[in-house]
């Protein structure tokens, strides 16, 4: 056999701007054999999931599902933080033998006595189903006589992939949904959905909506609660941000409670302006759009000179942006244009047609548009195109470093807010250390590729 | 009088897990072998959750490919998923060695991965194939441990080959240790004279320089042609504590080839350490060499040095039951007092094995197999320690009880070197030493209302 760096059944999978007409494939099970940087359905409902605080989050299955995502994400709580805790009813060979639910109803009722949450979600892993575990059941059981909804999560790891696990997790969160009090809820109120509050950005996000007049009911899931979100459906706008993960979930309450959804992105200027723009044209509100263009206004004026020597730097650098999903690397290349940087590479884990479209609408010539990459793909391109930085998550950043070329981690490890306009300061800053780091001179490829003469 | 309250309620859900996955071990020591590509044969995330886990500590590429299961292979079987996840493996990485590690769903649906692979190789029969190396990990069987010492056993099962005994060839099966740690034991072994063959080597791939190319599979490892050539040392030294001696490799080089096996603790303290010397004083027939014993005169001289701001402080030791047991073993020499030992792994040796290499505080110390980090510290918060010894996990607890956590083994996710973390040999014993002392030191100098800047 030959090697290659792109296996035939990925082609597809691959687009450059302006070599061929548009037709990418995405939405596909991961080749077998490819290194793929997705996770599975599991993982998918447990990123949506994990941020409700108050809640308890029981994984069903053998250790490794509730060990590898102990605590890693950096979803903060203002209150509770029952959601760091990992629990796993670590199913043994006899449970696989004889079934876990015995294990399981054990394990909910003490856990449940103990930490008095506000809900319990149970997760289930890949072997759950095929052991024939009855969780609904179970669930149904512990609610009824510990009085605290406990709700099941299908999160079985092989049933599809990342995104039938945020779909998992949205039926999850439908069960909650509409079954508060709305008393007293304002006219003017939204929910934010699909921001993750990683590294406080919730906070962000609520106080400019706060300031514009506006009030938020829930926040799902970033510093979520439960009792939030029963009663978000008094709101009278879903402002959805992550839409893969939470397009469902609002879809569901436009339905059901005629809650009209708009779509936004809070990373980068023109994003976060759009957004806070939207709303208030949304709510149609006089003294709301006064506060929002003031407020904007003051942001902007105050973030654009601070701007302005990082992108002195950083001016022409070339940038690569791997992403969960599409319609965030949109904003990123935005973000990087507003730092003077360009986009040679865009790709994401699990992003749709629509909004590949829109991705390579919004490309340079040339770019290379990648869905669901590997290691392998990623460092061809990377060196192809000369790129100087990767924008990806922690999979991503030792193929950045052995190619000698910065790094800026855009997933939900990091422990830097970069949503907002104070993010996009942050954001400039991060790309602006690792892009001008010294370092790199002393790295053989980096030398060898970029800085034969260049560097005054 | 308030009632003592129970120690700890017994929890029937393991809370924050103080172990990790089997397949996640088979997958390092995978790693260990020069040109050699981790494959799991279950769902996505596996590969993709352990990649991120792996990558975090060591800070270098970790690829490891997947079967990427579907709904029709956990219906049908993942014989078509193998097949084909082997044949794009080999076109886009053309790896020496594929280790093929199971997981908790191929091993629950009753794949035969054997006859799978088997059949593999009929399909390509007459094309130069990777070595096909598989072992069962399913993960609600042991712990990341299992899996390590599961996958090196697999490894020289399928690798080694027997023929005339090679003189000074010394095969070290050092068990789950650091990169460091790895290039620590293949030195000394080479100061004596002799030729190491250390598996798995994972010294260069998980802790490596920088590049002047992108390589699909980084650099170093034990070559295939030395991990044959096993079958044919002189002998074999096999470290570890707890670990499965009937199931070794070492065990089996030595029933399969006749190769002596020389079992050891791990080398961690003075004593531990001299053991390896003496061990290697006579297979070589040589002196240790001089700069050794001037290590260890420094190491001892230290010691002595700030003995008096060690003397009798309690430490929680958490970790791999192997890691627990050599680092107590350290401590003890030194007059800490361990008061808690605890593992998520449940090898039923642990408390034997603690008595065995630090009799002098395994009476007045708790051991706790198959604890999680909850239990450990209910158990932590009843004993006053003065210190933890352990991974990174144990940051949380050490911020409850405001005490030092001195990092070792893995992972270690919140401070950057892990891999470089020395713990074996008088070296390894050094610079242990020197932290513990230092933060006990700087724990004082904190918690003192003077500041006083001299010890």
């Amino acid at each position: 056999m030959t090697t290659s760096d792109i296996l035939e059944a990925r082609k597809a999978h691959i687009h450059e701007k302006g070599a061929a007409p548009f037709n990418i494939a995405c939405e596909k099970q991961s080749v077998a054999g490819s290194v793929s940087q997705r996770a599975c359905v599991f993982c998918g409902s447990r990123v949506v999931l994990y941020p409700i605080a108050d809640a308890l989050h029981v994984i069903h299955g053998p250790i490794g599902c509730a060990a590898y995502t102990w605590d890693i994400r950096g979803a903060w709580s203002s209150g509770p933080q029952l959601h760091r805790m990992s629990f796993s009813t670590d199913l043994q060979e006899k449970d696989v033998i004889y079934g876990g639910e015995k294990k399981l109803y054990q394990a909910l009722v003490e856990l449940i006595e103990h930490y008095r949450p506000k809900a319990a979600f149970i997760y289930s892993t890949c072997i759950v189903g095929l052991i024939g575990d009855d969780v609904e059941a179970i669930c149904r059981r512990i609610s009824a006589e510990t009085g605290v909804e406990t709700i099941p999560v299908h999160s079985e790891g092989f049933k599809g992939s990342k995104k039938d696990g945020y779909s998992a997790a949205c039926n999850a969160l439908g069960q909650l949904v509409g079954t508060g009090d709305t008393t007293g809820i304002s006219p003017l109120s939204i929910n934010i959905l699909g921001d993750f509050n990683i590294a406080g950005e919730t906070w962000v996000i609520k106080d400019y909506y706060e300031k514009m007049g506006v009030e938020v009911v829930a926040t799902i899931t970033g510093d979520g609660r439960v009792d939030d979100i029963r009663r978000c459906h008094g709101a009278a706008l879903n402002v959805v941000q992550c839409s893969g993960s939470m397009t469902q979930l609002a879809t569901m309450m436009k339905e059901k409670y005629g809650i009209p959804i708009i779509r936004v992105s809070y990373f980068g200027i023109e994003d976060m302006s759009k957004a806070l723009y939207d709303v208030a044209e949304y709510l149609n509100d006089k003294t709301v759009m006064q506060n929002t263009k003031n407020l904007v206004r003051d942001e902007v004026s105050k973030l654009i000179p601070q701007l302005r020597r990082y992108k002195q730097d950083l001016k022409g650098k070339r940038a690569a942006v791997y992403t969960g999903g599409a319609f965030k690397a949109l904003s990123m290349i935005r973000s990087l244009r507003t730092l003077g940087m360009k986009t040679v590479i865009a790709g994401s884990q699990t992003g749709n047609k629509q909004d590949y479209a829109r991705l390579q609408e919004l490309s340079d010539e040339g770019t290379i548009i990648l869905d669901d990459t590997n290691p392998l793909e990623l460092a061809k391109f990377l060196e192809e195109k000369q790129a100087d930085l990767l924008i990806g998550g922690v999979k991503e950043r030792p193929i950045a470093y052995k190619l000698g070329l910065g790094f800026c981690d855009h997933n939900h490890e990091r422990k830097i807010g970069l949503a907002g306009f104070e993010g996009m300061l942050n954001f400039a800053k991060e790309v602006h250390a690792t892009v001008t780091s010294p370092v790199w001179k002393l790295a053989a490829l980096r030398g060898r590729l970029h800085h034969s003469g260049d560097e005054s | 009088m308030i009632a003592a309250l129970p120690v700890s309620k017994h929890f029937t859900a393991t809370r924050n897990a103080c172990k990790l996955c089997t397949p996640l071990g088979a997958c390092l020591a995978f790693s260990g072998i020069e040109g050699a590509l981790p494959f799991l044969h279950g769902s996505q995330g596996c590969s993709t959750y352990i990649r991120r886990y792996m990558i975090s500590h060591f800070r270098e590429p970790m690829d490891i490919a997947s079967s990427n299961f579907g709904e029709h292979t956990a219906i049908f079987g993942g014989g078509k998923n193998i097949r084909l996840g082997l044949a794009n493996v080999i076109e886009g990485y053309n790896p020496t060695m594929i280790g093929i590690a199971t997981t908790c769903l191929s091993e629950t649906i009753g794949d035969d991965v054997k006859m799978f692979l088997h059949e593999f190789r009929k399909d390509h029969e007459g094309e130069a194939l990777p070595h096909l190396v598989h072992v069962a990990t399913p993960s609600y069987t042991g712990t990341h441990a299992t899996g390590y010492h599961d996958a090196v056993r697999a490894i020289v099962d399928v690798l080694a080959e027997g023929g005339e005994t090679q003189k000074g060839v010394v095969n070290l099966i050092p068990g789950m240790l650091s990169p460091a740690d790895l290039r620590w034991l293949k030195q000394v072994v080479t100061d004596f004279g002799l030729a190491p063959i250390l598996l798995p080597d994972y010294s260069d791939r998980l802790d490596g320089g920088t590049w002047s190319q992108y390589m699909k599979l980084p650099p170093g490892g034990t070559t295939i042609a030395d991990a044959a050539r096993m079958g044919q040392a002189e002998a074999t030294l096999e470290f570890g504590f707890t670990g499965e001696v009937a199931t070794s490799a070492g065990t089996l080089l030595e029933t399969k080839f006749g190769v002596p096996c020389h079992r050891l603790g791990i080398p961690m303290g003075v004593a531990a350490t001299d053991a390896l010397l003496d061990k290697l004083v006579q297979i070589s027939g040589r002196p240790v060499p001089d700069l050794y014993a001037g290590r260890r005169g420094r190491l001892v001289d230290s010691f002595i040095d700030a003995h008096k701001y060690v003397m009798g402080k309690r430490v929680v030791v958490f970790g791999e039951e192997d890691l627990v047991v050599g680092m107590t073993a350290m401590m003890a020499e030194v007059g800490l007092k361990p008061v808690l030992c605890s593992s998520g792994g449940r090898s039923k040796k642990l408390a034997e094995s603690i008595r065995a290499v630090a009799p002098e505080i395994a009476n007045g110390c708790e051991i706790h197999e198959g604890v999680d980090f909850e239990e450990i510290a209910d158990h932590a918060k009843e004993l006053a320690p003065d210190l933890l010894v352990g991974n990174s996990k144990g940051y949380k607890l050490a911020r409850e009880l405001n005490i030092p956590l001195i990092r070792v083994g893995f992972p270690i996710h919140d401070r950057i070197g892990g891999a470089r973390i020395l713990h074996v040999g008088y070296d390894g014993a050094q610079a242990r030493f020197d932290s513990i002392a230092n933060s006990l030191l700087e724990m004082r100098q904190q918690d003192s209302n003077v500041g006083f800047t001299y010890f």
